[in-house]
């Protein structure tokens, strides 16, 4: 047993202190000891992106960071996406445009989307998949998810936003 | 997943990095994007006593041009790389094989450095630095001293690195302007390291090769420079026989391994198959 560092960063704005061990993976210092356990964990290999969290303006895999490196940044975790109740636009987005079904990769895809839609706000099929690649999906083939983030970027960019999904469109038709 | 138990340091001061890595010798290693080093750790492949965080270094970050080189600090991301407007602009064949790095997250994180040091014949620094003709600065308590990248790389996780040194900083010659190039990277996804891969610069003159520099990924014990096949094309026209002979004298120094990426007859004619499209590519962005 290393000696324990103490690590001060901000998670989701909130001043947070934590006693650490030098090894311990920020993922699971978010998840067991700040029981933010939105972010997951789905590989050993820095593959599958489903612990992505945004981490002083990049998107980070938090299974390859440990928590020591993490003193004095600025961590955003999918519980932080909200504000005050209202979701997020890429929270709209996934639920609107069936961005997810089991919904394990979905808080990872969330905050990669933040980030991408931060450094492009507009951007086409082809950069969603390729800025995206770092985040693998078991459930929904992708398409959905592309579709969540157009729907997203859209409403960010003050457009209007309406679901591509033949019956929810229809129900909210109906609804008028 | 769970590393074992190490010391960790952040040193604030090159020199400061260095006596860290004096004091505790092979125990110790030098901590930069993590991501192929942490990896290892989580699998217990690498069990080292002491990371020495060069995190919080920022002499070893930056891009910049001085005296007719691009000067690329060590600890500069993959994807600070890839926004770089000067190496988008005068050295796009660095921008070009970053973006075929790993995956966004990673390259937030992967430092140029590291992809170097590491040595592993799969990672795609070491034949972009070859064919760009690249030196590092390698800095330890006797001071500095620059080696170029055709000869750094001497064996799987092997390079000139000695005990005691760092990687501080990577220097290219600027491209001439007109200088066409290419890397050509074959894999199975997104993220994976090539099966094979041929990085080229080419620089033609009166409709014959004036210069070129080939150099190959993952198909050998190192990253390797196709001197033969660079040979077989200079002061000739550059067409489809010409083509050809380089690709069969690239593939003619191949070696790799047999793991799931191919057999080592599949992945030697994949390398002469990438070395034709960067040539050819290279070729149609050349100046003429």
């Amino acid at each position: 047993m290393s000696k324990k560092i103490m690590v001060s960063f901000k998670l989701n704005g909130k001043e947070t202190d934590v006693v650490v061990e030098p090894r311990e993976l920020l993922i699971h210092t978010l998840r067991e000891k700040c029981l933010h356990t939105g972010p997951h964990i789905g590989c050993e290999t820095s593959h599958c992106g489903a612990c992505t969290v945004d981490f002083d303006g990049m998107s980070v895999k938090s299974c390859t960071m440990l928590t020591v490196q993490a003193e004095g940044a600025e961590v955003l975790t999918v519980e932080g996406l909200a504000q005050g109740g209202d979701l997020h636009a890429l929270q709209e987005g996934f639920m609107q445009e069936h961005g997810l079904q089991c919904g394990f990769c979905t808080p990872g895809m969330l905050m990669r989307a933040y980030r991408l839609l931060q450094e492009n706000p507009d951007p086409s099929e082809e950069e969603i998949r390729y800025w995206m690649a770092g985040n693998l999906c078991r459930c929904t083939g992708y398409q959905n998810i592309v579709k969540a983030v157009q729907y997203a970027a859209r409403k960010l960019r003050g457009e209007a936003v309406e679901t591509s999904h033949p019956l929810m469109a229809a129900e909210t038709a109906d609804n008028h | 997943m769970i590393p074992r138990p190490f010391e960790y340091h952040v040193p604030r001061s090159l020199p400061e990095a260095i006596a860290l890595l004096n004091q505790h010798g092979e125990g110790a290693k030098l901590l930069a994007g993590g991501h192929s080093l942490l990896p290892m750790m989580k699998l217990r492949f690498a069990e080292p006593e002491h990371l020495i965080d060069l995190g919080k270094l920022s002499e070893l970050k930056g891009i910049r041009e001085v005296d007719g080189e691009i000067r690329i600090g060590a600890m500069t991301t993959e994807n600070e790389l890839i926004w770089s407007e000067l190496l988008q602009t005068r050295c796009p064949l660095l921008v070009e094989g970053a973006r075929q790095i790993s995956d966004p997250q990673v390259r937030y994180r992967g430092t140029l450095g590291g992809d170097i040091s590491h040595g592993d014949p799969g990672n795609d620094h070491p034949a972009l630095m070859i064919a760009l003709d690249a030196a590092f600065v390698l800095a330890s308590e006797r001071g500095e001293r620059v080696v170029p990248a055709d000869g750094f790389f001497v064996g799987t996780y092997a390079t000139l690195l000695e005990p005691g040194e760092i990687l501080t900083e990577i220097r290219i010659p600027l491209p001439a302007p007109g200088t066409g190039y290419c890397y050509a990277k074959l894999k199975r996804k997104t993220g994976d390291f090539a099966t094979a891969a041929t990085a080229v610069t080419l620089r033609m003159n009166a409709g014959a090769v004036d210069d070129v520099r080939i150099a190959l990924t993952n198909v050998a014990e190192t990253a390797i420079r196709a001197t033969d096949a660079e040979q077989a094309l200079r002061g000739k026209p550059l067409d489809e026989a010409s083509i050809a002979e380089a690709a069969r004298l690239a593939m003619s120094i191949c070696a790799p391994v047999a793991d799931l990426r191919g057999d080592p007859e599949y992945k030697t004619a994949m390398a002469g198959e990438m070395t034709r499209r960067a040539l050819a590519s290279a070729y149609a962005r050349a100046a003429h």
